[in-house]
Order: C-alpha cells, then structure tokens, then sequence
C-alpha cells in the first residue's frame, strides 16, 4: 500500500561507519514539504555525518534516501545538487573575490553566443533575492565585501537558482550576530512558505522552539525520538539528547588533594570572542569548561596559552599579573595547553617519540633541555606508552598513545597550570583512563587544572566545579556532581537568568 | 595493568645512530657514493692514490659546505636559492676590496661576514614576517646581488684577492709523508661538519626540525617559529660567506663565479634523502649527498663527457630524488 503523500525527503535505516566505528546506526528521518526540521543532539551525535550523507560527500553504508517516494543514489554531490539537495555548510564554499551573481551560478554559467551571459545571471540574482524579500545585496558586489550573514544568504539563493526542494544547514547561526539572526529567521521561513523542506542543524535549544515544526534527536549515532516542536519542552529535549546514567569510571581524587591557593586568576578577561571571563583556579583544583562548539571554550585555553589572547582584562599567576603575549612567554609563566588537535597542533608527526617529547623544552627551556629530557622515560613509563622504542616516529603510534607522548611533553616542563583541551578525543578506554588518572595526580601535586570536554560525562565526573560557556561568555557555574541536565540547559542558553550556582 | 617501559638501552642508541644515519630515505645516498667511487677506481685506479683523493677532498668542499646551509634551510620547510649569487658577489666584493693588499685580508673578511648575515637575515625576516614565500624571497635576493654586482663592477670583476685569502681555499698543511698536503678546506668541512652535526642535536636543532615538520604544533609547544627560520637562512648565507672564501681562493675571480652553486646545493640535499618541505633527513646526509654530486661529475670527466652536462644530470638527479622520496614515504606510511 502506498502512503498518499510521500514525504519530500526520507531517508530510511541509514548507517555509516569509520575505520570500524559506527557513526551512524539505523537513522530514520522523514521531512515533509512546507516543514523546517530540526536535527538535534550532543558533539559527537553523528548529525554532521547524517548531514553528509544527504549532501553526497560520503555514502551510506546502510539504508536509503527517497526523494518524493522515489530512491535515489547521492554518489557525488553534484549529484545531490541536480536532485534538489542542496546543502548550506558552515565553512561556505563561495569565491572571496567573485560577484554575488557569478558565486549564483559558479559552474552552471548561462551562455549566450558562447560567452557567458552576465547579465542574465545578474537579472536573475536579483530577482531570487527580491522573492526572498532581501535588500542590501547587490548583484555585482564581491562576496569578500559582504557580511557573514549576507554571505550565508548568497548560499541559500545558490541552492535556491538551482530549483533545490531540500535544503540542509548546518550550524547556519553559529558565526552571526544576534541582529543577523533575525535576517537568517525571516530567510528560512520564506523557504518553508515557498513549500520547500528545510532540515536544521542546531545546538541551540531558542531556536529550534523559535523556528522549527518538528525535531529528531540523535544520540551516539543513533534516532532516539522525533518528536513535534508543539508537544515538548526545552528540559525533554535535553533529557533526550543527554539520557544516560552517568558512569562510575572516573578515579576518585586521591587522598590528601586539597584546594591550596589560587594558582591563576582572569578577571574580565575579554577579546573579540570572548567577553567579561572571570575565573580562578586554585592549586590541586580541576575546574571545568562546559559549553557547546564555539562557545568559548578552545578560545579561553588559546587565550591563556598567548595565540589570541585576551585584549581587556587581566591574568595573575600565583597572584602576579602577567602578560600572556605568546606561548613561549605562557610556559615560561609555567603554563601547559593540551590542544584538542592532536595531529595538527600537538605533534610533529614524522619526528621521534624523544624528539615530540622534548619539543617544548628545546624550544622554550634550552638550558633545562637535557636535564627535564632525563625524566621523559619515567613520564612515558607511568603513562603506560606503548611504543618500540623512544626513536619510532609518533605517526606509527595509536591515538592514545600519542596523547600520552603529548603529555609526557608537558609534564616535562613542570607545569603550574596545565589546560586540557579535548584530552580524550578519539584515544581508546585503556588510555582515558590513563589521562583520568594522570588528572588527579597532577590535582593531587598541586597543579591548577582547567579541563576543557564535549563529553559532560567526563567534566561533571572528573572537576571539583564546572563554568559553563554559551557564547563567549561565562553563564553559569555549576558544583561537582552536577546532572547533564544541568549543565546542557545553561549550555544551549535556554536558562537566560545569567550567573547561576545551582 | 603491566607497566611497559619504552627501551633505550645502549645496544639500542647504536642501532639507533645507524638507522638514523642509513634509513628514512638516506641510506640510498651512502650506497651510491660507493658504487660511483669504485666505478671512478676502476677505470683510473690512480685516483685511489692519496693525493689525488685530498685533491677531490679540495675541490667538494666548498660544495659540502653549502650543503649544509642549504639542509638548514630545507629541513626547517623552506628554500634558499640565494646561495649561488652570495657566493659570487662575496668574491666579488673581497677582490675588488682587498686589491691584492694582504693587510686588507682580514677587515675584508669580516666584512663579508657581516654582509652575509645581513643577506641571510633579510632572507628570514621576508620569509617568516612579511609571509614572502622563501623560493619568491630567494629567488629576488639572487636577482638582486647578481644585478648589483654587476652594476657595481661594470660587468667585470676588478681587483685581487690577497695570498692570505687564498690559502685557505688552496693550501694545507705542506710536505706530509704519504698523503703530502693536507688541504685546509678539508679541515675546514670537516668542522663545519662536526659542527653542524653538534647543532642538529642542540636544543636549536631540534626545534629546527620539529618546526619544518609541523610549524603549528612548534608554535604550539612555545617555539618562535619566525626567530627559529631566520637563524636558518643566517646559517645558511654565512656558510655561502665561508664557501666564496674557498671558492675565491681555489678558482680565482672571474664572473662566473657562484653561477649555478644553489642547484648544486639544493641537488645534494636532496639526493641526500632530505625531503623538500621540511622536517626529515640527516645534514650527514647531506653532506655525503654533496661529496656524491661531486664525485658522479669527477665520473664524468674521467669518461671525457663534456661538462655541459652537468645541469641536465643535475635536473634529473632532483626529479628523481624527490620522486623516489616521495614514493617511499607513501609505501611506508601505515
């Protein structure tokens, strides 16, 4: 029997894995005409993924995508572009230095005569951005010369000129202002009144209830529920995207850590992403950094660590006011940053497991090189590293124990104050709990720990007390043990009542 | 949980050395050296005898030296073509400076010191501040000392070099049983050597390389990568300034001198198994690349080609290393 009005987009039992892991698992979503749809879920939920899939960029493993009732194969994106898919990325694929009408019709170029017709393309520029009731963006202008939001707009109108039904986008409010907000509100929902299906990809909680007919909530690769906007509530659509009991993985602090002095102070800290940070971490403390992607909380640890540091406000380091100008002047001030990009900022690949380990010392420490060198044996032995031997290349090394080769880089140098940024990403169990226990060694010596993590799990299970981000600001501060809850409602920003200890 | 301690027992360090020194893409260059030597032995096996081997010794080590500028420079992921026209201008200077007065020999000398870091910090400075590319940055110091030499002597050199500065680019120590001279130039690479050997394993050193590796994870870990850059191109133009000296002293001023040296440099490097972009091979290496470049064009005088075919074995040569480099990484990387 056939259902009387198929779904403009459904895609049925969809599933994806990478090198053995699944990201995806069994993914049903349906999205009807005249609907904006939300894709919700934590970092890591595979909604990107999803998103790719429906885009072309990889294939499924699993399952299929029907457009209007009828299957369809997206081996390309070209190919998902002639069917109608088009998808708004967050990086947007425009040319900096091309006209808005030329981005329009980049590749599909109206020919007359044999030379390209620009001023059709211009025409009908125009005209697409009239229907969507956009002024302000000229045909002829450079894409350089617009705005984030306005450039987010060329996009969309891409996707529209070439008759797209479907249309994905990911994150679109993650680099605008609050008044381009209100500008992209208005643009999707023309869209929905033109009949055309949008799927949404957010981790803002204020918007989808602002904007969307129905969410599907993902969760470890896999659908938890779709649920209609009407029928539920910011607090059950956190549950869903969080719901699950928190493990008794994580060590216990080890007896006899106490809270000593504060070790670092940033008061009204604030640059061009963030703004009014005020923290303290005190020796032996293990603060944690909670918030969504592009909350903050990477800007905060490159501001402590000198790569775009703060520009109003102040840092003390065991109450002296320092000037955090660079990273080398950062470890000189005995501060450690563990970046959340292992390959591209924390290692040099094709260079020893001595060598990686001694970088910072050679670099910064020259003279205490060969001494702090000494102890780097002892470090890889206690953070159990499995390699042949201190001369194999660290690109031949696992996740995991490249992070210990991280580490044992910044346990060289004795730091005061260590930042760990995504310590966990993609390393194994055996080696997360390695990093855990190093954790509360290093609380327990004394050092001041800011800890930066997606994964709530491990900030709540782990830190004596945890700021939460929400758009480069502090908005709340939560005391160890608090819910996921919790945490996620101040994440997403649903709690507007500013500073809050619950 | 077994605790497993990650070896470096001393049997291991030893192997270690070698595996450095023969693997990641070298060990090809120490085999070819070789074969081309006992082709060399046998169609002349007087070549063998002692002298004419400090004779070659002599003659490659103005080039062994710029190998190794040159492999600081490429190590750390950049380029120094300016290597050739520094040359050929700091013969040009000393001549046309000293003008055959001995008391000169030694203000002169210093000058050119003097200029070569000024060279070599400008060459930096470009690179790493003002984000030139370093082949674009190079290529324009080149041009710049070429024209401005010529500009400044009216297209030929004037001048003379003094006896002292000559001798080290010609003499030795005289009159010794079996061997009869020892160059100083050979003394002069082997410390140069030794010594760019000792600087590999400082601190500095291994920045270098980590930061030719990957600039974003050095810079990450506290490097200053531009500082780090710079003093490369330093060393590499005051080793073209050590270089002009034996080369002024070995051949003489004429103005063709320097011509083409940067090629043969980058051409050593490379076949010495260090990749371009940075961050891998040995400046033994590199050294004995060089020795290799000079001896395949010894081969080819003793076969009586003629010496114009230098640059199109030398533009193979870089092809293929490259190409051979690049393959193996790829069959090797998991």
């Amino acid at each position: 029997m056939n259902a009387p009005d198929p779904p403009l987009l459904r895609m049925s039992g969809i599933g994806k894995s990478f090198f053995g892991v699944n990201v995806l698992e069994g993914i049903d979503l349906d999205v009807r005409s005249g609907e904006v749809h939300a894709l919700v879920g934590e970092n890591g939920a595979g909604k990107s993924t999803l998103m790719k899939i429906l885009a072309g960029v990889h294939p499924a493993d699993t399952g299929h995508i029907e457009l209007s009732g009828e299957r369809v194969e997206f081996s390309h994106p070209v190919r998902a572009q002639q069917a109608g898919v088009s998808t708004v990325f967050q990086e947007f694929n425009l040319l900096p230095e091309r006209t808005v009408a030329e981005n329009v019709y980049l590749g599909r170029e109206p020919v007359r005569r044999g030379r390209v017709n620009a001023r059709g393309m211009a025409d009908d520029t125009a005209g697409l951005l009239d229907e969507l009731g956009i002024t302000g963006i000229s045909p002829h202008a450079a894409v350089r010369t617009l705005s984030v939001a306005q450039q987010q707009i060329v996009e969309v109108v891409k996707a529209l000129s070439s008759d797209a039904r479907i249309i994905s986008m990911d994150e679109p409010t993650a680099a605008l202002a609050d008044h381009e907000v209100e500008l992209l509100y208005r643009l999707v929902r023309r869209l929905r009144d033109r009949g055309m299906a949008v799927l949404y990809v957010s981790h803002r909680l204020k918007e989808i209830f602002d904007l969307c007919d129905r969410a599907t909530v993902l969760k470890d690769g896999r659908r938890v529920d779709t649920v209609p906007i009407s029928a539920t509530t910011p607090t059950e659509l956190i549950r869903m995207m969080v719901g699950r009991p928190i493990s008794t993985f994580f060590p216990d602090p080890i007896e006899g850590t106490r809270p000593g002095p504060v070790r670092l102070e940033v008061a009204q800290g604030g640059n061009d992403r963030l703004d009014g940070i005020d923290m303290q971490v005190r020796g032996g403390e293990i603060v944690g950094l909670a918030g969504l992607q592009g909350s903050g909380r990477t800007e905060i640890a490159h501001a402590l660590f000198g790569i775009a540091r703060f520009t109003r406000g102040e840092v003390r380091v065991d109450g002296r006011r320092v000037a955090l100008r660079s990273p080398t002047r950062a470890v000189r001030e005995g501060i450690a940053l563990v970046t959340e990009d292992r390959k591209t900022q924390g290692l040099a690949l094709s260079q020893s497991v001595l060598a990686n380990g001694r970088l910072v010392l050679d670099s910064v420490l020259p003279f205490r090189a060969r001494s702090g060198a000494r102890r780097l044996p002892g470090f890889f032995t206690s953070l159990e590293l499995v390699a042949r031997d201190t001369a194999q290349e660290v690109r031949f090394l696992s996740g995991g124990n490249q992070q210990k080769v991280v580490l044992a880089k910044w346990l060289a140098t004795e730091p005061k104050i260590i930042v760990l940024d995504e310590p966990t990403r993609g390393i194994d169990v055996g080696a997360k709990r390695a990093v855990y226990t190093l954790i509360r060694e290093l609380a327990a010596a004394g050092v001041a720990i800011v800890l930066i993590s997606s994964e709530l799990q491990e900030v709540i299970g782990l830190a004596d007390r945890v700021l939460v981000l929400h758009d480069g600001r502090i908005f709340g501060e939560l005391p160890a043990g608090a819910s996921e809850e919790a945490v996620m409602s101040l994440a997403t920003g649903s709690h507007n009542n500013g500073r809050e200890v619950a | 949980m077994t605790r497993t301690a990650v070896p470096t027992a001393p049997g291991r360090i030893a192997r270690e050395a070698v595996s450095r020194l023969v693997g990641g893409g070298s060990g090809t260059v120490f085999a070819l050296l070789i074969l081309i030597f006992a082709v060399i032995f046998a169609i002349n096996p007087s070549f063998a005898q002692p002298p004419s081997m400090l004779a070659f010794a002599k003659q490659a080590a103005p080039l062994v030296i710029l190998a190794v500028g040159q492999y600081f420079v490429i190590v750390s992921g950049e380029l120094d073509l300016s290597v050739g026209s520094l040359v050929g201008a700091q013969v040009v200077i000393a001549a046309k400076l000293i003008d055959g007065e001995e008391s000169r020999t030694v203000p002169v000398i210093l000058l050119m010191i003097a200029f070569g870091a000024l060279v070599g910090l400008v060459n930096g400075l470009v690179t790493t501040v003002l984000r030139v590319p370093s082949i674009i940055t190079t290529l324009g110091t080149m041009l710049v000392l070429y024209g401005a030499i010529r500009l400044w002597t009216g297209g030929a050199p004037t001048g003379a070099l003094s006896e002292a500065f000559r001798r080290p680019g010609r003499g030795g120590i005289e009159d010794l049983p079996v061997i009869g001279q020892l160059p100083w130039a050979l003394l002069i690479a082997l410390a140069v050597g030794a010594a760019a050997l000792a600087l590999t394993r400082s601190p500095y050193g291994r920045t270098l390389i980590a930061t030719g590796d990957n600039d974003t994870a050095a810079a990450f870990s506290g490097a200053r990568v531009w500082r780090v850059r710079t003093t490369a191109f330093v060393l590499s133009s005051l080793l073209a300034t050590a270089a002009s000296i034996l080369i002024g002293g070995f051949a003489g001023v004429t103005a063709q001198v320097g011509d083409g040296l940067e090629f043969m440099a980058i051409t050593a490097v490379v076949l010495g198994g260090v990749v371009l972009g940075g961050g891998r091979g040995t400046v033994i290496a590199a050294m004995a690349g060089a020795l290799t470049v000079e001896a395949l064009f010894t081969l080819f005088n003793q076969l009586f080609l003629p010496s114009t075919i230098q640059p199109t074995v030398q533009g193979l040569i870089i092809i293929a290393a490259v190409g051979y480099a690049a393959r193996q990484r790829s069959t090797r990387s998991p």
